[in-house]
């Protein structure tokens, strides 16, 4: 079965980690990520702004390209760009006078009427496949690893784009179970991590991220899963900051979901790239019997 | 009845000034002169106020005086004054139904205050039209019906006992119906009241003892209303009495069984804070003081499981296990709806965690319950120690549109209140915090009660809502916001109380549509008149008590509760059971049984008469909605005085006023 | 000092303008607080999302200028998921952000991130932070 994918800018650079362990590992699932060809730009956030269509342009785009394929589903892995696309065919579908405007400006595309439904990676292994097919497939579970799932926002706000309970999402730990994983419940599962003010305010944006890593070591998890490359890269700031502060303070390594999925499937780790994590998690794997030789960080 | 010839009815039309509210904008003296010229009308008469007594004796000589046969009363809405008008035409001898009112006022005067020409005009097209609509009233009596002077009540709390002794002490029999094995409803959950902090079961105790030993008061509990026929002065009733597996006339409460039974389930009536067998009595004091067996629980009836401990150490061979429900029957007359309320499920308010020291208000009385799981003392559900710090969260649900239901619950701050109170008179070192949005303490001595909880208990209110509660070790965390300051707070809680918000009891739409009664977006049933028939419905012969109606205190629900229960007795201590004469007729001539008047008829008011294939209508039932008549393709069903031709004649009248 | 409050400023091209943007209902909101009870940027801002509503509702555009809490405000949608009153707080702190962003004035000037910030960074902070903080 093929599925139109939009991998967004991060996904092909900083976060190639996320991208290549997903894509092969939707392949040993029965489901080949078909990448849309000329993508542009998400705009990475929704304009929020009744006067703004021009940033409502970029995302439609991407939408009418899916069309054009003849797709009628595209889905994401970061976050932001499910958060942005969604967010882009909701007004298109439910704003009349907005969505003649924008297809009208756009008067080389095709029309957009909202004939594309928008979903996360997470909600085609929940929806698509189920945690029953998924679980049969595991060849390496993930016995023993204490996991706490960090959703951040733009999966579940606002409500309209929520891919779970907006409070209390389970889709993620669910998955986590599949695989084998311990799954560690913890308050700050659905915090900000400060998001894109880790550009302008970056003590504040640290404040935020460091809470959240905190929450999760006093919950005893030895592992944060992540699905957004924003959350990723301030948890692995806000990291580096806890351990100056606190040498003593036992790393907690930032995951992407489909990291942990490569290598409960037993896939070749070598798709996980954990050189690009911002925290080294292969001692941690290795502990746990989960991975043999190392990659080293970095490289 | 009786149709005469066209114009040969005398009418006299009465003008109201009603002080300035009419006269401010219509020039009352134009119309009298105007009026007074059209046919048929032979007396005119305006005045300050009609409804005075002056004013209804000018109505009444005039009538002697011109001999007149129907009146056009011009002045307020009919819904005020109809009825004082129509008395006073048939205590002069006419039939009340010759008298019609013109509403100058909510219709004219007051939408038109700034056009007085244009308002003294439509007056008069107004009156011109009720006079063209009396003059071909037809002439009405009122349909008898029978009345069996015995009442329903549903539901036997707090609401449903006032009613129901109040019925038969004055004589009549009341069959009292309550889903719980136990009298008392969420009173009896209860440990204190406001604001006078009286212990509930004292209150209680002698309504609970009256109810059972009254010998005019039927009891069906652990029972359900099945199905309800008929209608005012004459319902017919089946109540399921479900199976209890305990022969209640053999069972002498011994209570060994309870010793035996292997199950152990979250206990109903503790919310979860005690566990109980499958044989049970809900609660220690329970009344009646029943044993009963759930069949879910329950090893051997649910899995077929070979224990039947119960059964074995049963000294009065009590246990039935092959009993099964039983339908009961019986007549009545009038019902009272008393089904209370349920509290706001609180998972839908998903920041606060569910954790076993966030508990709810009525889960919080039975810690402060003397006979409850923690005998009186405060101890958290967690680990039994007593909490130091405690957070009450107002309007959890309430006030909430967006998660829970636009309306305040009118009952959280005071139990809010009278909770912190009581938790600090029982851990005086400990601190209580209230977050809150309004403190609304608006009935006798509430706000007296709220001042000292401040001042004397030293309770620390907070004017802001609960963003997150989370369980953070041994402490549960609250974030809330002190918009006094302009802080946000966080406070290390033991113990976090919500004060969820009331809805009405599950099952009440359900038994809204049985007895076709209206209910609103929420499920509380709606009254006839919010102001002036709070306790009826717009079905004849169904009353309301209680918080089925809206959140409502204990003084509130026992005011609704007597104001049903008078409702009642006023309808049984009538010699004879009249209804509205103004309801549908079928014409069988034209009628030919499409039977669309049926399907249209909320309240089952019309039947299809197999022989003659026409439409009937029962005089019992009928509200006088007009919804058939509207449906009618062929006009053959119609509202007696509001007929089709009358209203063409109306606006006929009307309209050339205009030309 | 008194806030000298008149039917200029309650009713004023200021109330009017952000109401446009937002697409919100200034008074829908009853100032429970509960916006900033959760607020995870709160800490840092010097006045509290809900007393930002405030202000708004009063047309005290000033007072809003003054503070930073708009350019802390993240667009998490925590307050806006939580709102009694469904009201979408972050299009009102958009619809404020651009009344000064669209006078050409930026609250991040990208030439003045220093290099070894821009280390690392995924595009994708670099691009929302553009979006939400630059003219």
């Amino acid at each position: 079965m093929n599925l139109w994918y939009y991998p967004g800018c991060t996904l092909k650079t900083r976060a190639k980690n996320a991208e290549d362990s997903a894509i092969v590992s939707m392949a040993a699932l029965g489901i080949d990520m078909v990448e849309l060809p000329r993508w542009n730009c998400c705009g990475t956030v929704h304009s929020l702004a009744g006067d703004d269509l021009i940033h409502h342009i970029a995302p439609v785009r991407d939408l009418i390209r899916v069309k054009e394929q003849g797709g009628s589903k595209v889905a994401t892995i970061c976050s932001f760009c499910y958060n942005t696309l969604r967010r882009a065919d909701i007004l298109m579908r439910g704003d009349a006078e907005k969505r003649g405007t924008i297809n009208s400006f756009m008067d080389e595309e095709p029309d957009y009427n909202g004939e594309v439904d928008v979903v996360h990676l997470l909600q085609v292994l929940r929806d698509d496949i189920g945690w029953k097919a998924i679980s049969e497939k595991v060849k390496l579970p993930l016995e023993g690893l204490k996991v706490a799932s960090y959703y951040g926002c733009t999966l579940l706000r606002p409500a309209e784009v929520a891919i779970d309970n907006v409070e209390k999402p389970t889709v993620m730990q669910d998955l986590l179970r599949a695989l084998g994983a311990t799954v560690i419940e913890f308050p700050f599962a659905t915090e900000c991590c400060g998001s894109y003010q880790i550009v302008g305010n970056v003590g504040f944006a640290l404040e935020a991220a460091k809470n959240i890593l905190t929450s999760a070591l006093r919950r005893g998890a030895e592992a944060v899963v992540l699905t957004c490359p924003m959350c990723d890269y301030n948890l692995g700031l806000a990291h580096r900051e806890l351990k100056r502060q606190r040498g003593d303070l036992p790393d907690i390594p930032t995951l992407y979901f489909s990291q942990l999925l490569a290598i409960a499937l037993g896939l070749d780790t070598e798709v996980c790239h954990f050189n690009l994590n911002y925290i080294d998690p292969q001692p941690l794997l290795q502990s746990k019997g989960l991975i043999v030789e190392g990659v080293k960080v970095g490289e | 009845m009786i149709r005469r010839q066209d114009g040969t009815r005398r009418i006299g039309v009465f003008v109201c000034h009603c002080g300035l509210n009419i006269a401010a904008s219509v020039d009352v003296e134009k119309v009298v002169e105007e009026i007074s010229h059209y046919p048929g009308v032979v007396a005119t008469e305006h005045y300050m106020y009609m409804c005075s007594d002056p004013g209804q004796d000018l109505v009444r000589k005039t009538i002697q005086e011109k001999k007149l046969d129907a009146i056009v009363m011009s002045n307020c809405s009919p819904y005020l004054h109809e009825r004082t008008y129509r008395t006073l035409a048939a205590s002069e001898g006419l039939n009340p139904y010759f008298c019609e009112v013109a509403n100058i006022r909510e219709a004219c005067s007051w939408p038109h205050l700034k056009d007085r020409e244009g308002a003294t005009k439509k007056a008069i097209a107004i009156i011109k039209a009720t006079v063209e609509k009396v003059r071909i009233n037809m002439e009405l009596f009122p349909p008898v019906i029978p009345l069996t002077r015995r009442a329903l009540i549903v539901g036997a709390g707090i609401a449903g006992m006032t009613s129901a002794l109040e019925i038969a002490d004055a004589g009549y029999e009341v069959v009292l119906v309550d889903r719980a094995p136990y009298i008392g409803g969420h009173v009896s959950q209860l440990s204190g009241t406001f604001p006078t902090l009286d212990r509930v079961g004292c209150v209680t105790a002698p309504l609970l003892a009256r109810v059972v030993t009254h010998p005019k008061i039927k009891l069906y509990t652990y029972s359900e209303i099945e199905d309800i026929e008929g209608y005012i002065g004459s319902f017919d009733i089946r109540i399921r009495k479900k199976a209890s597996f305990v022969d209640e006339t053999r069972c002498n409460s011994c209570g060994r069984c309870l010793e035996v039974c292997p199950v152990s389930v979250p206990s109903e009536f503790d919310r979860g804070l005690s566990q109980r067998g499958a044989i049970y009595r809900s609660f220690p004091e329970a009344v009646p003081s029943r044993l009963l067996i759930d069949a879910t629980s329950c090893v051997h009836l649910a899995t077929g499981n070979s224990c039947r401990a119960c059964e074995e150490v049963c000294p009065a061979q009590a246990i039935e296990f092959t009993q099964e429900d039983v339908i009961a029957e019986e007549r009545i007359g009038a019902i009272i709806v008393a089904t209370g309320y349920d509290l706001f499920p609180r998972e839908r308010i998903g920041e606060y965690e569910i954790d076993p020291d966030v508990i709810d208000g009525i889960q919080f009385e039975r810690l402060l319950s003397p006979t409850g799981p923690t005998k009186g003392e405060i101890r958290r559900p967690s680990d039994g120690k007593v909490p130091q710090q405690v957070v009450f969260i107002q309007c959890v649900g309430s006030r909430d549109p967006e998660h829970g239901v636009i309306y305040c619950s009118r009952v959280c701050c005071m139990y809010t209140a009278k909770q912190a109170v009581l938790y600090k008179r029982a851990v005086p070192e400990g601190q209580a915090y209230v977050f809150y949005m309004d403190i609304r303490s608006d009935s006798k001595e509430f706000e007296e009660f709220v001042c000292s909880a401040v001042e004397e208990e030293r309770i620390m209110y907070l004017r802001g809502r609960v963003s997150k509660v989370f369980r953070d070790g041994d402490k549960i965390k609250v974030w809330g916001a002190d918009t006094l300051t302009g802080k946000m707070v966080e406070i290390s809680a033991d113990l976090v109380v919500l004060a969820l918000g009331m809805t009405p009891s599950p099952g009440i739409v359900d038994l809204a549509h049985k007895l076709n009664v209206i209910f609103d977006l929420f499920g509380f049933i709606t009254e006839a008149h919010p102001k002036l028939r709070p306790v009826e419905t717009l079905t004849a012969g169904v009353y309301l008590a209680g918080a089925c109606q809206w959140p409502k205190d204990i003084p509130d629900t026992i005011s609704s509760a007597s104001g049903a229960a008078s409702k009642i007795l006023s309808l049984f201590s009538r010699e004879e059971l009249l209804r509205d004469p103004l309801i549908s007729f079928v014409d069988e001539e034209i009628c030919r049984g499409c039977g669309q008047c049926v399907s249209v008829c909320v309240y089952k008011a019309i039947t299809l008469d197999p022989k003659k294939k026409v439409a009937t209508v029962n005089e019992a039932v009928c509200e006088g909605c007009g919804a058939c008549a509207a449906t009618c393709p062929s006009g053959a069903i119609r509202h007696k005085n509001s007929t089709r031709s009358q209203f063409f004649e109306m606006i006929d009248i009307a309209a050339a006023e205009y030309v | 000092m008194r806030v000298e409050l008149s039917v200029k400023q309650v009713q004023g091209d200021f109330v009017k303008k952000v109401e446009e943007i937002s697409g919100q209902n200034l008074l829908s909101c009853y100032q429970c607080g509960k916006c900033s009870a959760g607020c995870p940027m709160a800490f840092a801002m010097d006045i509290l999302p809900n007393q930002i509503i405030r202000l708004a509702q009063l047309g005290l555009e000033e007072e809003i200028a003054k503070s930073n809490t708009i350019w802390i405000c993240a667009s998490c949608y925590t307050c806006a998921v939580r709102c009694p009153r469904g009201v979408d707080l972050a299009r009102v702190m958009e619809a404020l952000r651009l009344l000064t962003l669209r006078k050409n004035i930026n609250y991040v000037q990208p030439i003045e991130i220093p290099p070894e910030t821009l280390e690392g960074m995924p595009q994708v902070a670099l691009v929302s932070s553009f979006r939400k903080l630059t003219s």
